[in-house]
């Protein structure tokens, strides 16, 4: 199979680990590749080991038993062959550089007699598009729809309206599972840094890691909890060594570590009886426990200096851009992360639903900062494109959610709402006529 | 300033986009000693430009006052100048999307036109892509270059003046991406092809018409194209406005001791309405994979 390989593919080449796409037809689905691990697609079980070490783009056939098979490229010569020789459509299925057929060539087949469902599939390229495929292959197959649902459209909006380059200091707040940050992080490219905020516990990234980025890119990505903004914002974020209690380290920790062991070694010149088993075990209870709070001391300390390096990035207040995405209320999200943005910048809002943008909007023209609001949805149509057989297929609207966009400036120090610079004709107020009391 | 890479503080020789308004911008080059005359009084580059932060409000002579910005290839687009019809952002983002574009990724472009989605392109490849474009029109290729300069991008293009259908793009196979938006695009399929890297790569084509969608579609079946599918992506941008809204009067009600016209007579609602005409069709876009030679 591989004699000769050639050194520009391995990269191209599947390991062990790599996340990587399953496609059928229309269908995708992102999995990992580990050894033995039977994995579930289109109702079938099947093992992906023998995929390691094959080319991405790749087709197989799944054989009894769930072991893959390379599938047999046939060649075929010319496609326009297999378009004339109206006959040999078996030829069209087998061929592995076959077009992807329509609906109509299917049916075709089909009403032939021919077994139109034979198993081809195919790992493709890690990439933002899979994801977004599985978007449209979800509205096409009507699966149950996420509840926070991002269609792809929407998300390339995001990334461009958000100027989202390498080399910039990007404010990321999404509760999509890590596809937003993701996308943002694949844009940037590994320069520059991401600051992702979240509520609550701690970050979630499982969609972020399916685009298999290389190790180097993690050390551009930071986290800060949203309930330690405001501390950040007034000066009083403590960030401080502390030890495995808690408590500010200071010269008394060595003290404390001194007598914890010597309480520990009291018991003992206490002890009547002296049995050796329960010695042992005693000690190795003594030892584990050490342990554990020494890997719980490492553990904080690791967390502290995350927590101080995505602090030293904030408080500057001159990131570069925002990206909210989340199930939150959009409104105090954006009120309270837009501090962290530089002046002339941009930020974008999504959110599934347009009144929350609406007070954004209305807010943000208050209180000044942001010039160049905009609200926005898009719409996304496809083509089938086939001779005499051309029209629109699938009209895509209002469900792939809502932005907002907008550009940071200066912010005034006394703002009076005279100054504000008007941004859209003024509302025309509907006359009210006298009403007489009755 | 570059439009690949933010600074904070404006210096000479750089591109700004003035914000004077309601949907009103304009781009200056900052040049010391100048001045730009606006309808709130005239920006001396010097004073009023040079060594300020941006985004900051500039006071005009006059007294009324602007906001200086950044440029970026968003502003870019709806301040150029025009040479030719343009791409807006709405398609140069499901573009950049589709064509799964990021730093590192190497392009093809023809036409470079006024150079609108040239500059989207260049801010997401870089610092380590390269846009290789095609113009045919010796004017145009040659502003193209200009502006590149100016823009402090031209280390990540390289601008051609030849007929991409005669002759291609001027590189084989290193591109990642391919992007066509020329009046024959099934013309210019098999130099894409060969434009493409060994291992595969995407392609899209933009064209307004579908007939040549039709033709377009049909060259890269043949070309041995796969995943070939073609869409078209409207945005829809809302209005934000307070309203008024009159209550009714039913006249007092029965048994109330209340004097009438003590309630609101009116309600102020915050509303968006959509536009009365959607934005006009631009393209359709093909968007195709080159499967690995």
């Amino acid at each position: 199979m591989a004699e000769s390989v050639n050194d520009s593919d391995a990269e191209s080449r599947i390991s062990f680990g790599d996340y990587v796409v399953l496609k059928r037809g229309d269908v995708f689905k992102s999995v990992q590749v580990e050894n033995k691990k039977k994995v579930i697609f289109e109702k079938q079980w099947f093992f992906l080991d023998n995929a390691v070490g094959q080319l991405f783009g790749t087709r197989f056939e799944i054989e009894a038993g769930g072991s893959l098979k390379l599938k047999a490229a046939k060649h075929s010569g010319d496609s326009l062959d297999s378009k004339e020789a109206g006959q040999d459509n078996r030829h069209i299925l087998d061929d592995g550089k076959s077009q992807k057929l329509t609906r109509d060539d299917i049916e075709t087949l089909k009403e032939q007699g021919l077994k139109g469902q034979e198993i081809v599939q195919q790992l493709i390229d890690n990439s933002t598009t899979f994801k977004d495929k599985t978007e449209f292959a979800q509205e096409k197959y009507i699966k149950k729809k996420k509840k926070n649902h991002l269609r792809y459209d929407t998300l390339a909006q995001i990334l461009t309206l958000g100027n989202i380059h390498a080399g910039s200091k990007i404010l990321v707040f999404e509760t999509c599972a890590g596809l937003v940050l993701g996308s943002v992080m694949e844009r940037m490219g590994g320069f520059g840094s991401v600051i992702q905020m979240y509520p609550g516990g701690g970050p979630t990234r499982a969609g972020m890691e399916s685009f298999g980025f290389p190790s180097h890119f993690h050390e551009t990505l930071h986290e800060f909890p949203l309930c330690k903004v405001n501390a950040l914002l007034a000066g009083t974020l403590d960030l401080s060594e502390k030890d495995a209690d808690g408590n500010r380290r200071s010269e008394s920790s060595q003290e404390t570590s001194g007598v914890s062991e010597e309480r520990s070694s009291e018991p003992q010149s206490m002890e009547v009886s002296v049995d050796p088993q329960e010695e042992m075990r005693r000690v190795e209870r003594e030892r584990l426990r050490e342990q554990k709070a020494q890997e719980k001391k490492v553990k904080m300390e690791e967390k502290r200096k995350k927590l101080a390096s995505a602090a030293a990035l904030l408080e500057g207040r001159n990131a570069d851009g925002l990206v909210i995405a989340s199930r939150f209320h959009p409104c105090p999200v954006l009120m309270g992360l837009l501090k962290f943005i530089a002046p002339s910048r941009p930020f974008v809002v999504y959110c599934q639903y347009r009144e929350p943008l609406i007070e954004c909007y209305t807010k943000l023209r208050e209180q000044g900062g942001a010039i160049s609001l905009r609200l926005t949805d898009s719409w996304l149509r496809h083509y089938q494109v086939l001779p005499n057989r051309t029209h629109p297929v699938l009209l895509m609207s209002g469900g792939g959610g809502y932005l907002l966009s907008g550009t940071t400036v200066a912010a005034d120090a006394a703002k009076t709402r005279n100054q504000q610079k008007s941004e859209e004709p003024v509302a025309k107020r509907l006359k009210l006529d006298e009403i007489s009391s009755a | 300033m570059s439009f690949a890479e933010y600074s904070e503080i404006i210096q000479e020789g750089d591109v700004v986009i003035i914000f004077l308004g309601h949907e009103s911008m304009m781009p200056i080059k900052v040049q010391s000693g100048a001045q730009t005359q606006t309808r709130y009084g005239a920006i001396r580059h010097s004073s009023d430009l040079i060594g300020q932060r941006f985004g900051s409000k500039v006071t005009c002579s006059k007294g009324g006052w602007v906001y200086v910005l950044h440029p970026t290839p968003e502003l870019w687009t709806v301040n150029l100048p025009h040479r030719t019809q343009i791409l807006y952002t709405t398609d140069i983002a499901n573009i950049t999307l589709m064509l799964e574009l990021k730093p590192g990724s190497v392009v093809c472009e023809s036409g470079t036109g006024s150079g609108s989605l040239s500059h989207s392109i260049i801010r997401t490849i870089a610092p380590t892509g390269h846009l290789h474009t095609v113009e045919f029109h010796a004017q145009r290729a040659e502003k193209a270059m200009q502006e590149f300069k100016e823009h402090k991008v031209s280390h990540l293009v390289t601008v051609r003046n030849q007929d991409v259908c005669k002759d291609g793009f001027g590189i084989t196979g290193i591109a990642d991406a391919v992007f066509l938006d020329i009046p024959s695009p099934w013309e210019a399929i098999t130099h894409a092809k060969s434009a493409m890297k060994r291992k595969g790569g995407r392609l899209c084509s933009f064209s307004p018409c579908i007939e040549q969608v039709q033709r377009t579609c049909e060259a890269l079946l043949d070309h041995g194209f796969e995943e070939i599918c073609t869409l078209e992506v409207l945005l829809r941008v809302h209005d934000v406005r307070a309203i008024n809204l009159p209550l009714p009067d039913f006249g007092p009600e029965e048994g109330s001791a209340d004097t009438p016209n003590t309630g609101n007579t009116s309600v102020i609602c915050r509303t968006a309405t959509p536009p009365r005409e959607m934005a006009g069709h631009t393209g359709y876009l093909t968007f195709a994979t080159k499967p690995r030679d």
